[in-house]
This record gives structure tokens, C-alpha cells and sequence, in this order.
């Protein structure tokens, strides 16, 4: 090697700049659908928390003692309130519950525990599935021809029973996948600790499911809760507080849609305030729902 | 010394007990369907010892094991052709109820299987079931301290049972079986879905129960029988007939059945040549 042949030196690394660049490409494209995803998603809540924005402020300003607990108020009358329309809400959501619960929850021990793959199950499965779109408003008149015409009277009774055959299907498909999760590991534990079928149902099949079965039969009662299709024939409406089940019954959602076509600023304005006490309900519901949907002891 | 049963299929010669017989199980067949899972097995589950079922892939130790406590009869297509003798009573006769069985022949399963319940209900549910009328804490505490779990759980006995890890789950299952002081413990697999640290755990856990208990253990591994099992029964798989039976090749003390086995299958399996 001679020493006059120039040191060959390594090229200089032409490095591409490291630094954030946002106005390369793909940077571009990558904000540009950040942002769209995030115009979206609130154009999307826009109407949700519109309308509670205007229920509130529509709503709030007569929500007071009186609305809640006084009578709907007459024709020119002032004041007033719908005290009698929340008590028979919460009194035929509570019929309702009373028979839609216990069948819809021996109905879905029936289809996950006892015979799931039964013709009578298969049939009875897909017939719930069936009832969940079914339209509310032909629950209300089925209930018409049962019990309003054989009673001869519009009552609480039958608003309950229309509003059970709306939370039934509910309840029971709940109350099926819930149990249907309940480890199969589980139920052998159980029978290899000499349980019978019985125990094994009621002391791990029941208690594992509960929160699945509860969030169920709650999202079903808050669906009841706002309806008002079933209602308009079977427990009509009234002005006062009721007496006995066995008589027509007042509800949120009729009044609501009663008074909102009056021509009288006092009842629209009860209306409001009716909607927005039916709009916490149901949100009550709701989280109730999601609180007890939480198990105790997850893994 | 092997016999032929009337199809002319080979039948292991019997095993002689050396103690006190608990379990005596005579399988003739068992099918699933129209398919024999296991045939002419005589097995006989010595009282304070652990008897290990060895065996391939698909032989019926399992099958075996959960008929020892009527765990199959949870299958539809399941049938039962033999006797197994607990205390002068066929568990098969008809006038038997599986439920009492279960009571008194305990089971761990392959899988840890905890219930969705605080450890010490998950203890406390046998006791329960059993309307136990003595004092439920100490029993509690005792079969958590028997299943050598009670140093991990004490301070958080109120926390889920599914909050454990894998090993300690499976002790409380162990805890949990041995809670309502069965006679017999049937252990499936307890420790193929364990790691190495607390499988060895269970395993020394195994021989400390059969001074109380008398346990029958299904394994795939050969190692654990060596290490836990007083008397070792090895199952073949008898494809002649066109399915896949099992039979009963050959039973004896454990370090017989792995040194000195009468068997050429026998030979081949605790030699590793196939599983």
C-alpha cells in the first residue's frame, strides 16, 4: 500500500430526518381521520344529549313537590301535577315484573339447563326471539281482547299483563345466555360435591348467573317503564289517584301524549316535566343494571 | 397367567390386594352409545394408599375413574356393565342414588373448578349441602390446612376463589372435596394444567391425604405415578375390535408395574416407546 493513494473514506450516511414531520403524508391522512372519527362520534351523541338538554330545560323549570304528587289539573286550571301517572307507571311495571320474572327465569332454566335442545325448546327459543321485535302496540290490543273485553273494564291488571308480555321474551333470552355461561366445570364441581339437580341449579347455576339474569330483567323493566302502545287500550288513563287495580289507571307516557296535544300551556309544560321524571327513570334503570351486572367474585 | 374372555380378548391377570379393599371396581363394559369405551378392568382401590391409572391417550382411565362415582351418569349415552363395591353396596344397583355416592366419594377434576364464591363458601359449600351441625369454621380451616393452602389464603379468605392462581385453585378444590371428609378421593388429572412448582405441591399434598383418605389418581404423566402412586394399574388400548377399547394390561405395586412389568405393552409404555 502506498502512502500517496488517497485514505479511502466510508461515504457519509445520508440519514433521512428523524424529527416529527406533520406535514409528510401519511401524517396528514392520519390526523385527518382522527379528527373525522371525533366530528362523527359527537354529531353522533347530538341527539341524545339534545334531547335531554331540552327535556331539562323544558322539564326543569316545573318539576317541583307539587308536580310529582298533585293530580293532573282540568281544562283553564293551574298548578296541578302527575303524581298519579308515576304511581300507576311504577304499579303496573310492577305487575308486569311480578309475572314476567319468575316464568321468564323458569322458562330459561328450561331452555339451558333441562332440555336445551328439545323440539320445545327450539320452538319456544325461537318464538321469544321472534317476540322481541314484536310490535308493542299489538301486545296492548292481544290484552284488549283478553282481559279488557272478558273484565269489561280497562285496568292496571291488564296494563301489567301487556307490559309482561313485552318483558317476557326479554327476560327469558337474558336469563337463558346467562345461564348458559355458567361453566360447565362448575356444574360438574358441584354435582361431584353430591348435589342433586335441584341444588345444582339453585345454589350454583342461579346464584353464578344473577347479574347476567339481573341486568336482564332490569333493561326489560326500564323498556316497560317508557312504553305507551300497550297501555292506550288496556289501562286507558285517569285523573286521579287510583282506588283499587281494577280500574282504568293513569301511566307517564299516556300523559305525556295526552297532555302535549292540549291546547293549554299548563299541561304542555306538565308534559314536559313528566318526560323528563320518565327519562330518569329509565336512566335509573339503566345504571342500576350496569352496577348489579358486576359480579362480586370475577376471576 | 392371563386369561381370554369369551371373545377370545386378553384379560389382565388379577392384582391381589395387600390391605383393606374401599372401592372395588369390576368393569365388565361400558359404552358410550354403541361405543365400548372399556372393557374387562378389575381395579380394586385399597383403603389409606394411592392407586394410580397410567395409560395412552384415549384408554378410559378417565372413564373408569368417573364411574367410580357415577360422574358418567351425567352422560346421556352412558352405560354401566359390571359392579363397583363400596362398603358391600354396588354403587350400580338400582336402589343406589348417585347423590349419596358422590357425598362419600369425593372428585377432583382436571381442571381447577372453583365456583364464583369467596374461598371459604367455596370450602363451606359441602358442609352446607350437608347441613353440617358442628363448628363450619374450624372444619373450614382444617381442610384449608389439609390441602396445604391455608398459609396463602388466611388473610383474604372473603376474596374470590377465582382470584388464586392455577395451583392454589386446584388445592382449594382439594380443600373444598375434603372439606365433608369423604372416604374415597378421586383425582383426574389434578395436575396437568398446573406448573412444575405446584404440581410437585399437589403431589406432596397426595401423599399426605391418603393418611386420611384413600385417593385414586388418573395421570399422563409417569413420573407422578412413580413419585405418589402405592400401587400402579396400567390401561392399553385395544383397537382389534375396530374402535378404541380399553382393558386393564396389567396392575401391581407401583415399582413392580415400572421394573420388573409381566406385560410386553407394559414394558413398552414405561419405557416411553409410545403414549
Amino acid at each position: 500500500m502506498n502512502d500517496d493513494t488517497p485514505e479511502i473514506l466510508p461515504p457519509k450516511l445520508d440519514l433521512p430526518a428523524l424529527d416529527k414531520n406533520v406535514f409528510e403524508f401519511r401524517a396528514l391522512k392520519n390526523s385527518f381521520l382522527t379528527v373525522f372519527v371525533w366530528v362523527i362520534g359527537i354529531l353522533a351523541s347530538v341527539p341524545l344529549f339534545s334531547v335531554i338538554f331540552m327535556l331539562i330545560v323544558e322539564g326543569g323549570s316545573r318539576l317541583d313537590l307539587e308536580a310529582v304528587t298533585a293530580i293532573p289539573p282540568a281544562g283553564f286550571e293551574t298548578g296541578g301535577g302527575f303524581g298519579n301517572a308515576i304511581l300507576g307507571t311504577l304499579i303496573m311495571v310492577a305487575i308486569a315484573s311480578a309475572i314476567s320474572i319468575p316464568i321468564g327465569i323458569f322458562a330459561a332454566l328450561y331452555l339451558s339447563i333441562l332440555e336445551p335442545s328439545s323440539k320445545v325448546a327450539t320452538i319456544s327459543r325461537f318464538l321469544s326471539k321472534v317476540l322481541t321485535g314484536f310490535p308493542s302496540i299489538l301486545a296492548g290490543v292481544f290484552v284488549y281482547a283478553v282481559i279488557v273485553i272478558t273484565t269489561g273494564t280497562y285496568s292496571a291488571w291488564a296494563g301489567g299483563v301487556a307490559l309482561a308480555v313485552l318483558m317476557l321474551p326479554t327476560v327469558t333470552l337474558a336469563a337463558e345466555e346467562a345461564m348458559r355461561q355458567v361453566p360447565q366445570k362448575m356444574k360438574d364441581a358441584a354435582y361431584g360435591m353430591g348435589c342433586t339437580k335441584t341444588q345444582v341449579i339453585f345454589k350454583i347455576v342461579l346464584p353464578t348467573a344473577l347479574p347476567g339474569i339481573l341486568t336482564g330483567v332490569i333493561l326489560a323493566v326500564a323498556g316497560a317503564a317508557g312504553e305507551s302502545a300497550p297501555l292506550l287500550f288496556t289501562a286507558l288513563f285517569s285523573n286521579y289517584y287510583m282506588s283499587e287495580l281494577a280500574e282504568p289507571t293513569a301511566s307517564l307516557s299516556i300523559l305525556i301524549y295526552n297532555f302535549s296535544g292540549m291546547p293549554f300551556e299548563n299541561q304542555i309544560e306538565l308534559a314536559w316535566s313528566a318526560s323528563l321524571v320518565l327519562v330518569f327513570l329509565v336512566l335509573f334503570f339503566n345504571i342500576l343494571a350496569r352496577v348489579v351486572g358486576r359480579s362480586k367474585f370475577r376471576d | 397367567m392371563t386369561t381370554k374372555s369369551d371373545m377370545g380378548e386378553f384379560i389382565a391377570k388379577a392384582y391381589q390386594p395387600k390391605g383393606p379393599v374401599v372401592l372395588d371396581c369390576q368393569v365388565k363394559n361400558i359404552y358410550y352409545g354403541d361405543f365400548r369405551a372399556v372393557r374387562d378392568t378389575h381395579i380394586p382401590i385399597e383403603k389409606n394408599k394411592v392407586t394410580g391409572f397410567i395409560g395412552p391417550s384415549g384408554c378410559g382411565k378417565s372413564t373408569v375413574l368417573r364411574s367410580m362415582n357415577r360422574m358418567n351418569d351425567l352422560i346421556e349415552s352412558f352405560r354401566f356393565d359390571g359392579s363397583i363395591h363400596y362398603h358391600n353396596n354396588d354403587i350400580y344397583n338400582k336402589k343406589i342414588d348417585p347423590v349419596v355416592v358422590r357425598r362419600y366419594i369425593g372428585m377432583v377434576f382436571q381442571l381447577p373448578n372453583p365456583f364464583s364464591m369467596s374461598i371459604y363458601d367455596n370450602v363451606a359449600f359441602g358442609l352446607r349441602l350437608n347441613r353440617f351441625q358442628g363448628d363450619e369454621e374450624e372444619m373450614v380451616v382444617q381442610a384449608l390446612k389439609r390441602a396445604a393452602i391455608w398459609d396463602d389464603v388466611k388473610d383474604k379468605l372473603k376474596n374470590s376463589g377465582l382470584s388464586l392462581s392455577g395451583g392454589q385453585q386446584q388445592r382449594l378444590c382439594i380443600a373444598r372435596a375434603i372439606a365433608t371428609e369423604p372416604d374415597v378421593l378421586l383425582m383426574d388429572e389434578p395436575c396437568s394444567a398446573l406448573d412444575p412448582i405446584a404440581t410437585r405441591q399437589v403431589e406432596e399434598l397426595m401423599i399426605e391425604l391418603k393418611q386420611h383418605y384413600s385417593v385414586a389418581l388418573v395421570t399422563h404423566n409417569m413420573q407422578q405415578a412413580t413419585r405418589v402412586a402405592d400401587v400402579t394399574a396400567f390401561l392399553g388400548v385395544d383397537i382389534s375390535q375396530g374402535g378404541r377399547t380399553g382393558y386393564l394390561v396389567e396392575m401391581d405395586d407401583t415399582k413392580k408395574v415400572f421394573e420388573d412389568p409381566q406385560q410386553e405393552l407394559t414394558q413398552q409404555y414405561v419405557r416411553g416407546e409410545f403414549s
